[in-house]
């Protein structure tokens, strides 16, 4: 092997066991950032000895015990220092005679991982801060991978992660799986930062730099794993499914020049079937469950599901679509929500219907710039022949699209509504 | 980046039964990959495939074993992963449990 052969190697190497290393360290040490630079360590060491040994046969279980040599010498060469880092020395040389454990796939590291999941997405921080910091411990990113995906400069990055650690540090936030009704709220803010990542991949177009659609699979890593760690959660897979399924349509959501395409007009033989089939899968699991009430991701799931059920556009379920979203507004109200209620409802019993609800949404303030808004009102308008009112919607959503492309078809069709 | 990773045999024997030993390590891994979010999808072959063959509009159907094949593919694992790297690195801890044998990795375009 080269030596940048065996530099990717490495890549790769920190790239699965990363996570649980720096879980497993948390454990240890009881100090998410020194746990990371106890890691990073090991990593630096990794990177200065496997090309003259070798890459060893169990990577992981190495990285794992040169970090703990590492917090042993580190501490060794600041004993004056605080008396928290004193304990861990006398901990960590207690654990010197005894044989160090294979971070294998026990449940204890599984428990570990998920702590690990729940501190970096931990309310304390910032959701921009709990962004870069999970894709930074769980997803193995370097700072300059997450900075690129973000489109801001690396110092940023390198800014946000380092004070995300601090705080984390100042708050004392302890290292657990947090029970009752603080869970709930916990788990939702970390399907928050998965989906969100998911998101910040989605809306990346064509000509963006790889590493942004890259997100969506690092967030549907993150989300298989999380639903391996909580099986019993149904909204994990309730997420999980919304994004295989969502996943599944990239391909087909994008036009050879760039230019995306709705839903309704994509080559549906482009979706990802293995992808849909993993989503329904995770909507059974999440069924199965029994008798929990219907949370927002299954919600979104379920509607992204009779979508993928449709073979053709005209055979989508809209009634069945249009209770969905009746159900996702009453537990997760957003008006935002409630415009894609109102071309649900539309197609399933009329425009005159849709845009009683559009019209409802006008005087939203949050709405004021979204040119779907006028864009779906025009599309409504024209369906019921009031030409004149949808012409003049179709230009004040051209005039808010930032989207080229959609910004020409926003015009021709105000164009074709003038010469009615 | 997809990866379809598949082990062959080119020995024309067919291939001794896994030990229980074997066979449980390997179901350790594939829980391991699927725990990590890497693995799609994995399955075994049938030693005994079918050969279509389409010349000129004509559709020859065959059915196996085929002895005078070179390399029969015996098992397959499609994951999905970061890079090229990776999918060695999985490929590595694959052949760790199942021993000496011979694959090929292929990456899978539009995946």
């Amino acid at each position: 092997m080269t030596l940048p052969d065996i530099h990717r190697t490495i890549d790769a190497v920190w790239r699965i066991e990363s996570a649980r290393l720096i879980a497993s360290l948390t454990r240890l040490v009881r100090d998410v950032g020194l746990a990371e630079d106890l890691a990073q360590g090991a990593l630096v060491a990794a990177l200065e000895q496997w090309p003259q040994s070798g890459i060893p046969d169990k990577p992981a279980a190495w990285l794992m015990t040169t970090a703990k040599h590492h917090a042993i010498d580190l501490i060794r060469r600041n004993v004056r220092l605080e008396r928290k880092y004193e304990e861990i020395g006398r901990d960590l040389e207690l654990q010197q005679g005894v044989e160090i454990p294979e971070p294998d796939n026990s449940d204890d590291m599984g428990d570990d991982l998920l702590r690990l999941i729940f501190i970096s997405c931990h309310p304390v921080l910032s959701k921009e801060a709990c962004l870069a910091l999970t894709l930074r411990l769980l997803g193995g990113l370097t700072t300059d991978e997450i900075a690129r995906a973000f489109l801001v400069p690396e110092p940023t990055i390198a800014q946000r992660i380092v004070r995300a650690k601090r705080t984390l540090s100042e708050a004392q936030v302890p290292f657990e799986i947090p029970t009752g009704s603080e869970r709930v709220a916990r788990l939702s803010s970390v399907l928050e930062v998965i989906y969100l990542i998911f998101n910040e991949g989605y809306s990346a177009t064509s000509g963006d730099d790889w590493m942004r659609p890259a997100l969506c699979e690092d967030a549907l890593r993150l989300g298989r794993v999380l639903a391996e760690l909580t099986p019993a959660e149904a909204e994990v897979h309730g997420l999980v499914a919304l994004m295989e399924i969502q996943a599944s349509r990239s391909r087909a959501r994008v036009g050879p020049s760039g230019e995306p395409i709705p839903l309704l007009e994509q080559n549906r033989g482009r979706w990802d079937q293995l992808l849909i089939h993993r989503g329904f899968s995770a909507l059974l699991r999440a069924e199965s469950l029994g008798n929990t009430a219907l949370g927002p991701y299954r919600l979104q799931a379920a509607i992204a599901a009779c979508h993928a059920q449709a073979r053709n556009p005209e055979d989508t379920q809209w009634e069945r679509i249009a209770a969905l979203y009746d159900a996702l507004v009453q537990i997760a109200p957003s008006p935002i929500v409630e415009l894609n209620r109102a071309v649900a409802v539309s197609m399933a019993f009329g425009p005159a219907e849709g845009l009683e609800i559009v019209d409802a949404l006008v005087s939203e303030p949050s709405l004021k710039s979204y040119h779907l808004l006028p864009g779906v009102r025009a599309d409504l308008l024209s369906k019921l022949g009031r030409f004149s009112e949808a012409c003049e919607e179709f230009k004040r959503a051209a005039s808010l699209t930032r989207n080229a492309r959609e910004r020409e078809l926003l015009l021709e069709r105000a164009a074709t509504m003038a010469s009615i | 980046m997809r990866f379809m990773m598949m082990t062959t045999n080119d020995t024309n024997e067919p291939m001794s039964p896994p030990t229980p030993e074997m066979y449980a390590e390997m179901g350790k891994l594939i829980e391991e990959m699927t725990k990590a979010g890497v693995l799609l999808a994995t399955g075994g072959l049938s030693p005994t495939p079918i050969r279509v063959k389409s010349a000129g509009g004509k559709l020859t159907v065959t059915d196996g074993p085929f002895t005078e094949a070179k390399e029969g593919v015996v098992g397959f694992a499609l994951i999905e992963a970061k890079s090229k790297e990776e999918a060695l690195e999985f490929s590595k801890r694959f052949w760790q449990v199942a021993g000496d044998g011979q694959g090929n990795i292929y990456e899978v375009f539009g995946g």
